[in-house]
């Protein structure tokens, strides 16, 4: 039996989603969640891996409670996390515009603009607490952009038609970051926390069907320890590092998350990933990752692109009628700012065509000149100045005088561990928040939505859902390292670096891992089809091979080793990478960041086929290389019903 | 580009470490430094040679995880991080001088890693707001004067790379926890805990082992942020501020 | 509360700072008194006798000098024990130094601990040598600064200490001022270019005040 031949299993079913009015479903949860008795609460250990806005708002939320909170991150300190890189802001129906926006109405675009795969509940949820974040992050003391009045600006934000969106410049992320960080610090300072620096988590343990535990390394001595808890919490972020090429940092990883796959958290939609237009290009073979620039650049710049392949003329010397300004003209109603899907997969089609500019002919041109000539350099440089300086940083070229270049690069991926309404995964015990979940964005996230997900996950939900979960199983049956158990997957963890550190073959963990991330890019990137993925699917498992037959890692496992770290976040993405294609090889729509070329319009459009995929899928683990298992969440919806997108 | 590194190399916290030199060719202007690093480390695994250890991680500016001192300069020569400074500013045939942050506060670990978690401890004592979740009043409930918001902002950009204590030439802390001081306790969510914080705070940098400022302005030139020296003044005032009122109490 | 303001570095670098402002303070008022050599013998001595009956009746003869003398000693020890901790503490803080090396920071602050040490001894000579005339060059007359001056300005190497101890003074002034101003919370944005300008006209007039007795001397102007 192949890979490709996965079996469907019996449906799955969301238990806690609670029932009745969409906008009564949180309070019922919380009210019928059973509570743990304060006093009982220290007694209870809960491990949170990860320390971005999800983990770090999580920890320092059930320490406050009065949990015993034992926290990982791979990071030199919990404030490096990569959440601390997203520019643009955060969505909250405040409605301090008094523009029209409600609960209600991000509910909607959210859910809209999910493509109609998510879950109508967790969005609508997500809605409601969006106006405590910014309450709770104004209390901490993130520094907000505010008016004269003393009050909270707000922008509007991807096409979004209201002005939802509270940022601090362009370091939003950065900001609400460190509000989580320093009330996690606030915690580690008065005990509550037990905080774990550069200490990556390599497997789960799980006993008697329940989350107990985890195996993590400490990457500056290479001891590898065992650590119990009560419930285990996932906050590792996404896992876009498996196209070696992408906006994440460059250790984020997505092991944690695959190691509890591979114990039994079904994985969901892992194919759904967000690829973000405007990215600064790659300029050689040595890139090692690839920097976002904020979408914003789109309300004022014109995209285009020569009308003849291979012209290669400096962009100046190419005249008005030599251009293509292809946005424009194919979406003539909306034109440069499309959705983020549409403007990746316009790029691509025009690279595709061999009209690309610049290194290898991946970018096209972002023309600001147009925008200089008609609001003056000066008001140019007020709004987009520090963006054009980080591009003239990184490129040596000046914006000012030569159009940006710009290509589609990986940034968010919507899939991950499947969780139900309490962000509970399919492993009893194990939660998991942010965008190690396959979270509430459906098939596309939009704007300035990830960062309300991660903290509405880590500051609201799960410290409320958590409890049910700890009331519900007894106190005091322990687990130690002595349990069978806990012996073997210790085990399994100490053979499996000492086998990658034996191989001393002839190529570098980074060799594989690249070569995995040029195949996802290719065949399961911006545009997929059936036969590339199977392309994809055939080559994957022969990389694996090779890859255990050539690695090689010098050093040892009992020092500060990053090629060995390394080397086994390769091992986990020449998996994962595998569920990805099949997930977008099953999947024969398109939908939101997935499309597939034999799904679209006659106008070459996305096209979904909601009678046969309204689901999100969730695999099952059944073995390296064995086919998984498919279950299917069915996905209702009562108050946003599907329409087919047009931007045209 | 064919270059020459030196490059400090040490096995671990205990052993002793020294410069080791290093042939690289081919490299390209539009290379970041820790691409340049990346390919040496290429070359290096594959000859068997243990490669490089340094840190970083989000490599666009933000993280503050990358923290090498080159020729001298932390961060190199360019106002900005590491990770954000290309092979463009050195010249072919250049010879490199790399080295780890040195600071007694901030042990290294290995080769150019060095050990910052003195700095979380500093946050710990008092950089934050207690504001436990859930309690928190309306956003805008509490207007904040805009030139108000604008400092705390300044202020809240450092990223903690410890640029400042590697430059300063006695090790000192002062401009690291001057930001987030100044940050906290220019907001008036920061006003209840004003005092203690940065009596806290200051008191923790001492313990850490961080010198005292002499104000040569080091730290400010090179901090990637533009944190500026005005800061430590600022919190100086502050310090004094609370001193007094905690005297009196 | 005191002991935890010497405990802390910024409370060292208070306490310099505040005793910095006095010795400063003096200075000023030292470097007027000197400039009356210019005016003859009776000038100067008159106001050399004034300063010992400073306050009468209320105070005794010599009260007063001995008061400001005690507060300048009080302040010489504070600014030296502080400096001299801080000093080891941030040696301590940066054991290592880079081998890569490029030139820091200014002139001023770089010298201010050798400038330190270089004043230091200076005051040590300058005392035994105006005020007890134990190192005196020629015969120490009590009660007749006029001639005193005039004596130790007639020697090269009186010349050259006190030449050179008047340019450190300069340098240590110039960064210590501006430096005094940010340790009490003084400086801000605004402020920082006058702070700047002060620190340097201070610094050169003091310095050139001072300087102007021991090249009136050898100018022959004072004799």
């Amino acid at each position: 039996m192949t890979y490709t031949d996965y079996t469907t299993g019996a449906p799955v079913v969301d238990t806690k989603a609670p029932q009745g009015p969409v906008h009564e479903r949180w309070d019922k949860r919380r009210f019928e969640a059973k509570l743990v008795n304060p006093a009982n609460r220290r007694k209870h250990t809960v491990i949170v891996v990860g320390t971005g806005l999800a983990g770090g708002s999580a920890g320092a939320t059930l320490a406050e409670q009065g949990y015993h909170v034992v926290q990982f991150c791979y990071q030199d300190s919990p404030r490096r996390a990569h959440s601390i890189a997203a520019q643009g802001g955060i969505n909250a129906a405040k409605n301090y515009r008094n523009d029209g926006d409600s609960v209600h109405r991000l509910f909607y675009d959210t859910v809209k603009g999910g493509d109609f795969r998510a879950r109508e509940s967790n969005v609508h949820r997500l809605a409601q607490i969006s106006v405590e974040i910014i309450d709770q992050c104004v209390a901490q003391g993130v520094p907000f952009a505010r008016e004269y009045g003393g009050l909270l600006d707000t922008r509007s934000f991807g096409g979004v038609q209201v002005s939802r969106t509270f940022y601090a410049r362009g370091q939003t992320g950065q900001q609400l970051l460190l509000g989580a960080y320093q009330a996690l610090s606030r915690q580690i300072a008065a005990g509550n926390v037990e905080m774990h620096p550069r200490t990556e988590m390599l497997d789960l343990i799980v006993v008697d069907g329940r989350a107990r535990g985890i195996v993590a390394r400490d990457l500056i001595t290479g001891r590898i320890d065992t650590y119990f808890a009560d419930a285990v919490v996932l906050a590792s972020g996404g896992y876009g590092n498996v196209f070696y090429l992408s906006t994440n940092a460059m250790n984020s990883n997505a092991t944690a998350i695959w190691r509890a796959h591979r114990r039994g958290a079904w994985f969901a939609n892992p194919c759904f990933t967000q690829i973000h237009p405007t990215c600064i290009p790659r300029t050689g073979d040595h890139q090692s990752k690839l920097t976002l620039m904020s979408e914003s650049l789109r309300n004022d710049g014109r995209i285009w692109v020569p009308k003849a392949k291979g012209d290669d003329r400096p962009p100046h010397e190419i005249p008005e009628d030599e251009r293509d300004y292809y946005l424009e003209r194919i979406y003539p109603s909306f034109g440069n700012l499309v959705p983020r899907d549409i403007a990746s997969r316009a790029a691509k089609n025009v690279c595709d065509e061999g009209r690309g500019v610049g290194p290898g002919g991946q970018g096209v041109y972002l023309d600001f000149a147009d925008a200089i000539k008609r609001m003056g350099r000066g008001a140019v440089e007020a709004k987009y100045g520090n963006l054009f300086d980080m591009y003239q940083r990184i490129t040596d070229e000046d914006p000012y005088q030569v159009p940006m270049r710009i290509y589609p690069a990986v940034h968010y991926t919507m899939g991950g561990l499947w969780v139900d309404y309490d962000l509970q995964t399919t492993i009893p015990g194990l939660f998991a928040i942010g965008e190690a979940n396959f979270s509430d964005h459906g098939a596309n996230r939009l704007g300035a939505s990830a960062l309300m997900q991660g903290l509405a996950d880590g500051y609201f939900v799960l410290p409320a859902t958590i409890n049910d979960y700890l009331a519900r199983n007894p106190l005091g049956d322990q687990v130690d390292a002595g349990h069978p158990v806990v012996q073997e997957v210790l085990a399994e963890t100490e053979d499996r670096l000492h086998l990658l550190l034996s191989v001393d073959g002839d190529r570098t963990p980074d060799s594989f891992h690249r070569e995995v991330g040029e195949l996802m890019w290719e065949f399961c990137g911006m545009a997929r089809t059936d036969s590339g993925l199977r392309k994809a699917l055939e080559r994957i498992p022969q990389i694996r091979e090779e890859f255990w037959r050539r690695i090689k890692v010098p050093g040892t496992g009992e020092e500060f080793n990053q090629s060995l770290e390394k080397a086994n976040r390769v091992v986990d993405y020449l998996e994962l990478a595998e569920l990805m294609c099949l997930d977008a090889l099953h999947r024969a729509e398109s939908c939101g960041g997935h499309f597939r070329e034999e799904s679209q319009t006659p106008d070459g459009e996305a096209a979904r086929k909601d009678d046969e995929f309204a689901y999100a899928a969730a695999w099952e683990f059944n073995g390296t290389g064995e086919a998984p298992t498919l279950h299917k969440e069915d996905l209702v919806f009562e108050y946003v019903h599907p329409t087919q997108r047009s931007y045209a | 580009m064919k270059l020459t590194l030196r490059v400090w190399r040490q096995k671990n916290a205990d052993a002793e470490g020294a410069m080791s030199t290093y042939e690289v060719d081919g490299i390209s202007p539009d290379m970041s430094f820790l691409e340049m690093l990346d390919t040496l480390n290429e070359e290096l695994i594959l000859k068997g040679e243990d490669p490089v250890a340094f840190d970083h991680d989000c490599r666009e500016g933000i993280c503050g995880a990358c923290s090498l001192v080159i020729n001298g300069d932390a961060h190199g020569p360019e106002r900005t991080t590491t990770c954000q400074l290309h092979m463009r500013s050195f010249s072919d045939g250049d010879t490199i001088d790399i080295e780890p942050w040195r600071a007694s506060a901030f042990p290294v670990i290995k080769d150019l890693v060095v050990d910052r978690s003195a700095f979380d401890r500093i946050i710990q004592a008092g950089g934050y707001i207690t504001a436990p979740t859930g309690a928190a009043p309306e956003a805008h409930a509490t207007p904040v004067p805009k030139p108000d918001a604008d400092f705390a902002f300044e202020h809240a950009e450092c990223i903690g790379c410890g640029a400042c204590v590697a430059a300063c030439p006695n090790g000192a802390a002062m401009l690291f926890t001057s930001a987030k001081v100044n940050h906290l306790n220019v907001l008036p969510q920061g006003a209840p805990e004003r005092e203690t914080r940065v009596l806290d705070m200051v008191a923790q940098m001492d313990e850490e082992g961080f010198g005292g400022c002499t104000l040569t302005g080091e730290c400010a030139t090179a901090c990637p942020k533009g944190i500026p020296l005005m800061s430590i003044t600022s919190m100086n005032k502050e310090w004094l501020r609370a001193t007094r009122r905690v005297g009196k109490r | 509360m005191a002991r935890t303001v010497w405990d802390s570095t910024l409370g060292k670098k208070t306490v310099m700072a505040v005793s910095g402002l006095i010795m400063l303070l003096y200075l000023v008022a030292h470097m007027i008194g000197n400039l009356k050599i210019y005016f003859g013998a009776g000038e100067f001595n008159a106001y050399g006798h004034w300063l010992r009956t400073v306050g009468e009746p209320f105070m005794h003869y010599e009260w007063t000098l001995w008061l400001i003398r005690v507060v300048l000693v009080a302040a010489v020890v504070a600014h030296a024990v502080s400096a001299y901790q801080l000093s080891r503490r941030d040696i301590r803080a940066r054991p290592s130094k880079y081998v890569h090396k490029r030139p820091r920071a200014s002139y001023a602050t770089r010298t201010m601990r050798w400038g330190g040490i270089i004043l230091g001894l200076f005051i040590v000579w300058h005392v035994l040598d105006l005020t007890t005339g134990t190192v005196h060059s020629g015969g120490f007359q009590e009660g007749h600064p006029y001639q005193n001056v005039v004596d130790t300005f007639s020697t090269w190497y009186g010349n050259v200490i006190y030449i050179v101890a008047m340019l450190a003074l300069g340098l240590h002034i110039r960064h210590g001022f501006w430096s005094a101003a940010q340790t009490l919370g003084a400086g801000s944005r605004t402020r920082d270019r006058a702070l700047k300008i002060v620190a340097n006209v201070l610094a050169l007039l003091l310095t050139a005040g001072f300087i102007a007795v021991p090249v009136g001397v050898m100018t022959g102007v004072v004799s």
